[in-house]
């Protein structure tokens, strides 16, 4: 620890781009020693890629990073390791069939023999000083998420890291770990290390942090001192104000119920409840928004509608000519012949819904292959269905023979989408299908789903922009850690309102039960 | 009384060269690599290590000593087998080729080698068939062990079998020791289990997959050169190796990775191989032959039921480790 006031980390200018896109735009950003800085900002707005280049992992395009005063070039995780920067990964990086004190050694140089009774006694005297609880001799496999944290602090701090940066280290907690978390990030404050954490619950910030730096589309807005600010201009700085889309939002053409979910919960592969008693009810001929940041249940959302996903607790039940079916715990291809049609574009885009080595017709023919039934397949109908397809949405693509791999990410939305609307669905289901969309590409999907809406066709349309959110939806439901804060009408709410909503929940007001 | 004891003699006899096949393999699968040629290794391993001990043989002719040809099997057998698995390695760690084609492909090429060379020898002897003499085959034969081979009954049962015996157990205990003592058994595991998090960590994984599949080649190659010159009695025998490769690598899955298990899973296999000879049922010879074969495929099915996470495969086994694709 220095006496003098130097940043323990000082970057200048830093740039960084990914082909067009540029992820950090001339962000400057400093700790010192004994500070936690929380870095707030939306998804995309440049957060990881930023912590990113003080761990080792990308290189910046351009601008400096300072470490204790001294200009440093960091190009490997292990040039991070050796400058005392530890980076605790939001996915783990741990080996699950060795035990936390093999993992905490792993890679390290010494004996050829490992002393474990030394190396268990060196562990818990960290684990002590910070407050850490774990066991060194226990395997990982048997730990919760919470404890294979501890042990990813336990790695960089045995490595004598005094610079710490947690990315989203709260997304898998649940609220007691949290604190327990935060207990051991101000003791290690306490120690004189630097942290730098990366979140976007605003509670977070303002409990744990001492300064803040807000970032938006991959510029730095501005850093403030923790005590000088509060969650309204947090959330204003985050959101920002972007130039407004004009969507042209059709009056709801019918008010009947369609779908009905009640108190649904269900947990992911980590045990996690991912949606957590979450009730609501989905009108026919409305756009339905699910807002929310991203990981609040949103995929499993979509997956326990369609059955990909087994619930928990709860039901659902579809309502078609005023009879009530339960369709939870029927199978996707049941479900699917209900009405129910689910066009999720993953982060990959072709992860799910399409195979990108097939070409079109393929593609078609996976939704409709069962009929007429038979040993052969009548490729007619989709070839037919895929030129339809391709005059209608304007899909630029050299012919339906042509692995959709090779199509631009747009046009394969659109052909995502274009199956699902053809099928003649009674509920969509389009989750960010407007993802990586320029803005006329954008405009052909709003338009479809309010095609579709007007039709009598229930939308369940979950989005990333709360703008798009606010002009296309009818209403909108905010997901906050797997449960729903609120559903309000999209007319007379506000992005502030929605914002503080995604990050908080307020009891009162909490739908369900 | 004698006879259990016999038995159980022949069956540590006829299991050695599958634990050394299982011992290579295990160290192998280790770093990830799952190499399907260990029948392929082995016949190098055996026509190697007996060509490095008969050449030697025929050029001293009367001088011949036992050592030296015992040390010229070791080195043949262990090069030839390394470095079969050394162009595994080449293969699938730098080329990123698939593990399985390379593996049987490695088997196919190496049975090849060793009949190949093994019939060369053969029909260039005077004879018509390659032998080693008799100094050499002695070499190779039971140790007398001072007072602890007198002892009776435990003195026939642990302490009358030749060199190789006890070179395989200590080699079991060698690497068990290696996996589970040492920082870099501890980094090798990583390495199997998880590369990404193993590469994050440091270590070169690269590296430690090329080492660790070539030594368990060249342990391989060890038990083949046993086949020949123990088995077989220093006699090349076409075809020698004939599906050992394949029970040792079952052994493997048996064994649960895990050397100690290998010691148990090797004499159970080697005593069903030798039945035929000790317990008469009165079935036909060739339904004994096939006995280690249908315990092979006992053995699959039951270890596929197995949920225990402690004894499964090393989880990147079969998979290429290619650092961008994280």
């Amino acid at each position: 620890m220095k006496s003098k006031p130097v940043d323990a980390i000082r970057i200048k200018n830093a740039c960084k781009s990914f082909g067009s896109v540029l992820a950090n735009d001339c962000v400057c950003l400093s700790v010192r020693n004994g500070e936690i800085l929380a870095l707030l900002g939306e998804n995309g707005s440049g957060k990881t890629t930023l912590v990113n280049m003080l761990s080792g992992i990308y290189f910046p395009d351009s601008g400096s990073i300072e470490v204790n005063g001294k200009e440093v070039t960091i190009r490997s995780p292990k040039d991070a390791f050796d400058l005392g920067i530890g980076m605790i990964h939001q996915h783990f990086k741990l080996v699950d069939v060795l035990t936390a004190a093999e993992n905490i050694v792993l890679g390290l140089p010494g004996s050829l023999r490992i002393d474990r009774s030394a190396l268990n006694a060196e562990i818990r005297a960290i684990s002590k000083r910070y407050g850490l609880e774990v066991e060194p001799e226990k395997m990982i496999y048997d730990m919760s998420v919470s404890e294979k944290q501890t042990v990813e602090i336990l790695k960089v701090l045995y490595r004598g890291a005094s610079i710490l940066i947690l990315d989203e280290p709260t997304a898998v907690l649940t609220p007691q770990e949290t604190d327990k978390l935060f207990n051991i990030l101000r003791n290690m404050k306490k120690d004189g290390k630097a942290i730098i954490i990366i979140t976007h619950k605003l509670n977070e910030v303002l409990s744990i942090s001492d300064r803040v730096s807000i970032l938006r589309k991959g510029r730095l807005i501005d850093t403030v001192e923790t005590s000088t600010t509060n969650a309204q201009e947090l959330t204003e700085m985050m959101v920002g104000r972007f130039v407004s889309l004009a969507i042209d939002r059709a009056p709801c053409a019918d008010t009947e119920q369609r779908l009905r979910l009640r108190s649904v919960t269900c947990r992911n592969a980590d045990g996690v409840k991912a949606l957590n008693n979450v009730s609501f009810t989905l009108m026919a001929g409305e756009i339905l928004g699910v807002a929310g940041i991203a990981g609040s249940g949103q995929k499993e959302l979509c997956e326990v509608i369609s059955g990909l996903h087994p619930i928990e607790e709860g039901k659902i039940s579809l309502v078609l000519r005023d009879r009530e079916e339960k369709i939870s715990g029927l199978s996707p291809s049941e479900i699917a012949n209900r009405g129910v049609s689910l066009a999720f574009v993953p982060e990959d885009r072709l992860g799910m819904g399409l195979v990108a080595s097939m070409d079109m017709v393929d593609n078609m023919m996976l939704k409709s292959y069962k009929d007429p039934p038979g040993f052969f397949v009548d490729r007619k109908p989709p070839k037919e269905m895929a030129e339809r397809l391709i005059r209608r949405l304007e899909i630029v693509t050299p012919g339906t023979s042509t692995p959709v791999r090779r199509l631009s990410g747009g046009n394969v939305q659109k052909v995502l989408l274009g199956r699902e609307i053809a099928s003649n669905p009674s509920v969509l289901i389009a989750a960010y299908p407007v993802r990586g969309l320029d803005i006329n590409s954008s405009y052909t999907v709003y338009d479809l789903l309010n095609e579709q809406k007007q039709k009598g066709v229930a939308v369940l349309y979950i989005g990333e922009d709360l703008d798009v959110l606010l002009e296309l939806c009818d209403r909108i439901l905010v997901l906050c850690g797997g449960r729903v804060s609120g559903i309000v009408d999209a007319r007379s709410t506000s992005k502030e309102e929605i914002g503080m909503m995604m990050v908080h929940i307020d009891e009162e007001k909490e739908v369900g039960a | 009384m004698g006879k259990i004891i016999d038995m159980i003699n022949a069956a540590v006899l006829a299991g050695t060269p599958l634990l050394f096949g299982t011992l290579g393999e295990i160290l192998t699968e280790k770093s990830g690599n799952l190499n399907l040629g260990v029948e392929g290794m082995m016949f190098m391993g055996g026509v190697s290590g007996f060509a490095a001990a008969y050449l030697y043989n025929i050029s001293a002719a009367q001088q011949t000593s036992g050592l030296i040809a015992v040390i010229f099997a070791i080195l043949g057998a262990f090069a030839a087998g390394a470095l079969g698995a050394l162009i595994y390695s080449f293969l699938t760690v730098t080329l990123r080729a698939n593990q399985n084609v390379t593996g049987l492909t490695l088997t196919i090429f190496g049975t090849g080698f060793g009949n190949f060379f093994g019939e060369h020898m053969a029909i260039s002897s005077p004879g018509g068939f390659a032998a080693v003499d008799n100094t050499v085959k002695a070499a190779f034969g039971a140790v007398d062990i001072p007072v602890l081979s007198k002892i009776p009954y435990i003195g026939k049962l642990l302490f009358s079998y030749n060199f190789m015996v006890y070179l395989s157990v200590f080699t079991a205990l060698l690497l068990a020791w290696f996996f589970y003592r040492t920082r870099y058994g501890l980094n090798l595991r990583a390495v199997g289990e998880n590369p990404a998090t193993a590469d994050a960590a440091g270590i070169n994984v690269t590296r430690y997959k090329y080492i660790a599949t070539t030594i368990g080649g060249g342990i391989c190659g060890l038990g083949g050169m046993y086949v020949v010159m123990v088995t077989c009695s220093g006699v090349w025998v076409h075809n020698s190796i004939s599906g050992l490769g394949w029970i040792a690598v079952a052994l493997v899955i048996f064994a649960a990775w895990d050397p100690y298990r290998a010691l148990i899973g090797s004499l159970l296999f080697g005593g069903l191989s030798i039945m035929r000879l000790y317990v008469q049922l009165g079935i036909p010879m060739q339904i004994y032959d096939m006995l280690p074969f249908v315990g092979t495929v006992i053995v699959l099915i039951l270890t596929s039921v197995r949920q225990s996470r402690q004894r499964s495969q090393p989880k990147s086994c079969g998979t290429n480790y290619f650092r961008e694709e994280r």
